[in-house]
């Protein structure tokens, strides 16, 4: 009975691990000194699927939804140079400020749940994608340019056809780096309620149970380390050239 | 959870939260919150993240500015550092209060650990970029390697090893939020525990850390104007 009792307050986020976990069938419970528990380990994979998902959609939206706006800011800067300086500081400072404080501060905007995070996760990849595409653009040696105005390339097919082509290894450098700490970051969504793999961390119970951080923290690590190898791959196939100069 | 709050009056709510101590209906009466409560707060926060960016650059600053100049263990290091970009946080410090123990003692290193990579990263990169024949100048006046790092790639490299630095102390900001779940207790206690706070606290705690973070970015932007020599700025102008 007191089971029900404890249940109620743990609240439906960890619920069904808590239940798991105090009852008398637990695997470890003999040897709770034990950092990693197998036996639970092989019974409870499955419990990480659900999060896995949600957290690499939540990430796969945050870096799509990025990418759009840096980009668009850099072209705008691109265009508009006085702009340069002031969006670099603005994004910096949605950069500095600390994910966990910036769910809060939106909270009463947005509420409770993955809008709220994936907009945090959005803004905290701006300032490094917009920078590495200001860069990109910037390294565009002068003779490119200059080679294809000479063929009659107006500004704009510049732009799309020369200079953002030749931009695109800082810009997915830039991809890459935002990933990584995205995946990372992610984790901190269970405080705004957004799911993800932070709720086999944080979850009632799970904070104690380093068998569940452990496999939680391995997914993320993971997960990061697949997400940069998929856009390293992105970068190799949509810069022919750059191979063709290895080879 | 209240049904629907206009955002400037939970924001409002707030700021009284920083400003006079409030009622709760768990602490028994106590009130919680307030200026000095706040105060006290942000100084553990400000006090954790200090020490832990004291200890990266202890250990990360000479030995990225030794393999910088002697331009080994490149490889290495952006494993390192993309190793460090993904190490989740709250994994972090939930293993160091599981299996270390809690407290200053171990929240320290574990934040520690999260600003070594950009700081030494940082380093290795800034003082590679030196011109060789700066450096060689500098051999050929007879100064010994140790004056070179210090006396020409250090001062040569501050805008980058800064840059690092700054990084560093973001990433450790940001986590000593969650100290209070491992027994320190930052401002992340007015946002974690909001049963005891409210959501009034909890938004509090937002702003404060937000604001902490941006002084120390801005202090640190500031410190790094002081530390480069002005023949850098004229060329990066």
């Amino acid at each position: 009975m007191s089971n029900q009792l404890l249940l109620a307050a743990a609240g439906d986020v960890g619920g069904d691990f808590f239940r798991q976990r105090s009852s008398d069938t637990l695997p470890c419970q003999s040897r709770p000194d034990e950092v990693f528990c197998f036996d639970w380990a092989r019974d409870n994979i499955d419990r990480f699927g659900t999060p896995t998902v949600q957290h690499l959609e939540m990430v796969v939206l945050s870096l799509v939804l990025g990418l759009a706006i840096a980009f668009a800011l850099a072209l705008l800067a691109h265009r508009v140079r006085w702009l340069q300086t002031p969006l670099l500081a603005a994004t910096g400072v949605l950069y500095t400020i600390p994910s966990i404080a910036f769910f809060f501060l939106l909270l009463p905007i947005t509420g409770l749940g993955r809008d709220t995070a994936i907009v945090v996760l959005a803004a905290y990849t701006l300032q490094i994608i917009y920078r590495n595409t200001m860069v990109g653009l910037a390294n565009v040696p002068e003779s490119a340019r200059e080679a294809a105005r000479g063929m009659g390339f107006t500004d704009r097919q510049i732009l799309w056809r020369v200079e953002l082509p030749l931009a695109i290894p800082e810009i997915v450098a830039g991809l890459r780096i935002a990933a990584l700490s995205t995946v990372a970051i992610a984790t901190l969504a269970v405080f705004i309620g957004a799911g993800g793999l932070g709720t086999q961390i944080y979850g009632s119970g799970n904070l104690t149970f380093p068998t569940s951080i452990l496999i939680a923290a391995a997914i993320v690590m993971s997960m990061a380390l697949a997400l940069d190898a998929v856009l390293l791959t992105v970068q190799r196939l949509t810069t022919p050239w750059r191979r063709a100069r290895a080879g | 959870m209240s049904a629907f709050h206009p955002p400037l009056a939970s924001f409002g709510g707030a700021i009284e939260f920083i400003l006079t101590p409030q009622s709760s209906n768990v602490t028994g009466g106590e009130e919680v919150g307030g200026f000095s409560q706040a105060m006290e707060l942000a100084l553990k926060q400000l006090e954790v993240t200090a020490l832990a960016l004291a200890l990266a650059l202890i250990v990360a600053l000479p030995l990225g500015l030794y393999l910088g100049h002697r331009g080994k263990g490149e490889a290495l290091l952006v494993g390192l550092a993309n190793a460090g970009r993904a190490v989740p946080e709250l994994a972090l410090i939930a293993l160091v209060a599981a299996l270390i123990g809690v407290g200053l003692v171990t929240v320290t290193p574990a934040l520690a650990i999260l600003g070594i990579p950009p700081i030494l990263t940082n380093a290795f990169v800034g003082v590679r970029q030196v011109d060789r024949a700066t450096v060689d100048a500098a051999r050929g006046m007879g100064m010994s390697e140790l004056e070179i790092i210090r006396k020409v790639e250090l001062p040569l490299a501050v805008p980058t090893v800064m840059g690092g630095i700054r990084g560093a102390a973001i990433a450790i900001v940001a986590t000593a939020t969650i100290a209070p779940l491992a027994g320190v207790e930052t401002l992340g206690d007015f946002i974690i525990n909001a049963s005891i706070y409210g959501e009034d606290g909890r938004l509090a705690g937002a702003i404060l850390v937000a604001l902490i973070a941006l002084a120390l970015e801005g202090l640190l932007a500031l410190l790094q104007r002081r530390l480069t020599s002005d023949g850098l700025k004229l060329k990066t102008v």
